[in-house]
């Protein structure tokens, strides 16, 4: 359990996170969002700020597997936990994994700035749902912004996302 | 957007957090799945001097069925409900309306007993306690009181809860036989708030009389709103399309929307209409299997 670290006036807390299969442990204060641990403690930029109040879902990260909004989140309350980042998805530098590998080849993005909400979405969505209907899709990511695309090349890569993960190519 | 300071508790027992509830009061705010209190943290809407994080609280999370009904533990997830069997088999009607709550990755984290502790007017597990006559327990370091949803819901965001008490469960009764229940509701996007919400509940008996409706509507008002005169209207019939359009017409009558931004009050009666014919004419469907004529 976290535990209280020093006196005075800013109480701070140090905790135990495992991101993306690596463990840190941090002092931190109790009103630090996990975006902004994620982004400004662990240098894990590929994580969005967007709105900062759970509306456009830039953010989203998996917590112990779920989709969750990181800016609604406390680092605090992350202690113990698993997290997983946009920069866990990859298997190395010259590889992009299933999804990424979608959304570049559907054009599923133009600016980039909800792709990561939107990957970290998907690949939850996609585990547990592994051939959606184009509409299950809509539904699944409604809660995710993008200014760019119309979601139509979003939910294109979705459904080729889907049909590479149940089908992966050899080697 | 940052939250102002606060002292941050996170207690593993709820004896632990009813303690320091009492012994911190209204300066405290209980913190579940956040999913409206860390926006307005953020946009410092809100500024406690401290937070109790409920979320370590285990006790706190269960589904079981109780007392003819089905009872769920304030920091259940909402997507835990949408996942369970129990509540798909035993309350149709929650397991419907969960799925209108927020957005997936929102559903995640919220909690059923934060939603009904921040008695927002569109939400939807008010409009579902509302519409069956559930209950809510409230506990204190003094003890604990189950309220009715007009003894609850005060107002918008208002509620009778103390500042030393915390919601720890709602209980919604079991689905009777030969009933159908239906969800519906209006809004620009699948997830965001409702412009009008429709929580139905009808009853046949043998032969095929309604002898049980209930309707109960979100976002028409400041609380959950039950449409008892369309209600009453309801029992004792035997189901018509002419009739659940009369109830349509009693609903939109019933009800005093306001009108705002997203909409005008005569929209969200007209909408209430529409939503309460279908409703009626989907509830009865799926007791005789048949469409109403």
């Amino acid at each position: 359990m976290s535990a209280e670290v020093g006196a005075g006036s800013a109480q701070r807390r140090a905790i135990r996170v495992t991101v993306n299969g690596v463990v840190y442990e941090r002092v931190v204060e109790p009103r630090l969002l996990l975006s902004d641990f994620l982004r400004h403690e662990l240098g894990l930029t590929g994580t969005h700020v967007g709105c900062e109040h759970g509306v456009c879902g830039a953010c989203t990260v998996l917590v112990n597997g779920e989709p969750a909004r990181s800016c609604l989140m406390l680092a605090v309350q992350a202690d113990r936990l698993a997290i997983e980042t946009v920069e866990s998805l990859a298997p190395d530098e010259e590889r992009l994994h299933p999804l990424q590998q979608a959304f570049w080849d559907r054009h599923g993005l133009q600016c980039g700035f909800c792709t990561p909400g939107l990957l970290m979405l998907l690949k939850s969505f996609l585990a547990e749902n592994p051939s959606p209907s184009e509409e299950e899709v809509r539904e699944a990511i409604s809660g995710n912004l993008c200014r760019c695309t119309g979601y139509q090349n979003i939910v294109a890569a979705a459904l080729e996302a889907a049909r590479l993960l149940r089908e992966p190519v050899a080697g | 957007m940052k939250p102002p300071r606060f002292e941050y508790h996170v207690p593993e027992l709820l004896d632990e957090a009813l303690g320091l509830l009492a012994e911190l009061g209204a300066d405290a705010k209980p913190l579940a799945g956040g999913q409206s209190l860390v926006p307005m943290l953020n946009m410092r809407l809100a500024r406690p001097g401290h937070l109790i994080d409920l979320n370590r609280i285990a006790e706190l999370d269960y589904l079981a069925e109780r007392d003819g009904g089905l009872a769920v533990g304030a920091m259940t997830r909402q997507r835990a409900v949408e996942r369970s069997t129990l509540v798909r088999e035993g309350c149709p009607l929650l397991a419907q309306a969960i799925r209108y709550v927020g957005h997936l990755p929102i559903r995640t984290r919220g909690t059923v007993g934060g939603s009904v502790a921040h008695a927002d007017p569109a939400a939807e597990l008010p409009g579902v306690l509302a519409a069956l006559d559930g209950r809510i327990t409230l506990r204190s370091r003094s003890g604990s009181r189950v309220l009715g949803p007009d003894a609850f819901f005060l107002g918008a965001l208002a509620t009778a809860a103390a500042p030393d008490e915390l919601v720890t469960e709602i209980w919604v009764p079991t689905v009777p036989e030969r009933t159908g229940q239906v969800w519906l509701e209006v809004a620009r996007r699948h997830g965001d708030y409702a412009l009008v919400g429709l929580g139905a509940s009808v009853t046949l008996d043998g032969d095929g009389t309604i002898s049980e409706a209930r309707l109960a509507l979100i976002g028409v008002g400041p609380v959950p709103v039950r449409a008892r005169r369309a209600e009453e209207r309801l029992r004792g019939e035997r189901p018509a399309t002419s009739l659940f359009r009369e109830a349509g017409r009693l609903v939109s009558a019933e009800i005093q929307p306001e009108t705002d931004v997203h909409a005008t009050s005569e929209y969200r009666r007209r909408v209430a209409a529409v939503l309460t014919e279908r409703a009626l004419a989907e509830a009865t469907r799926q007791i005789t299997r048949e469409t109403v004529e």
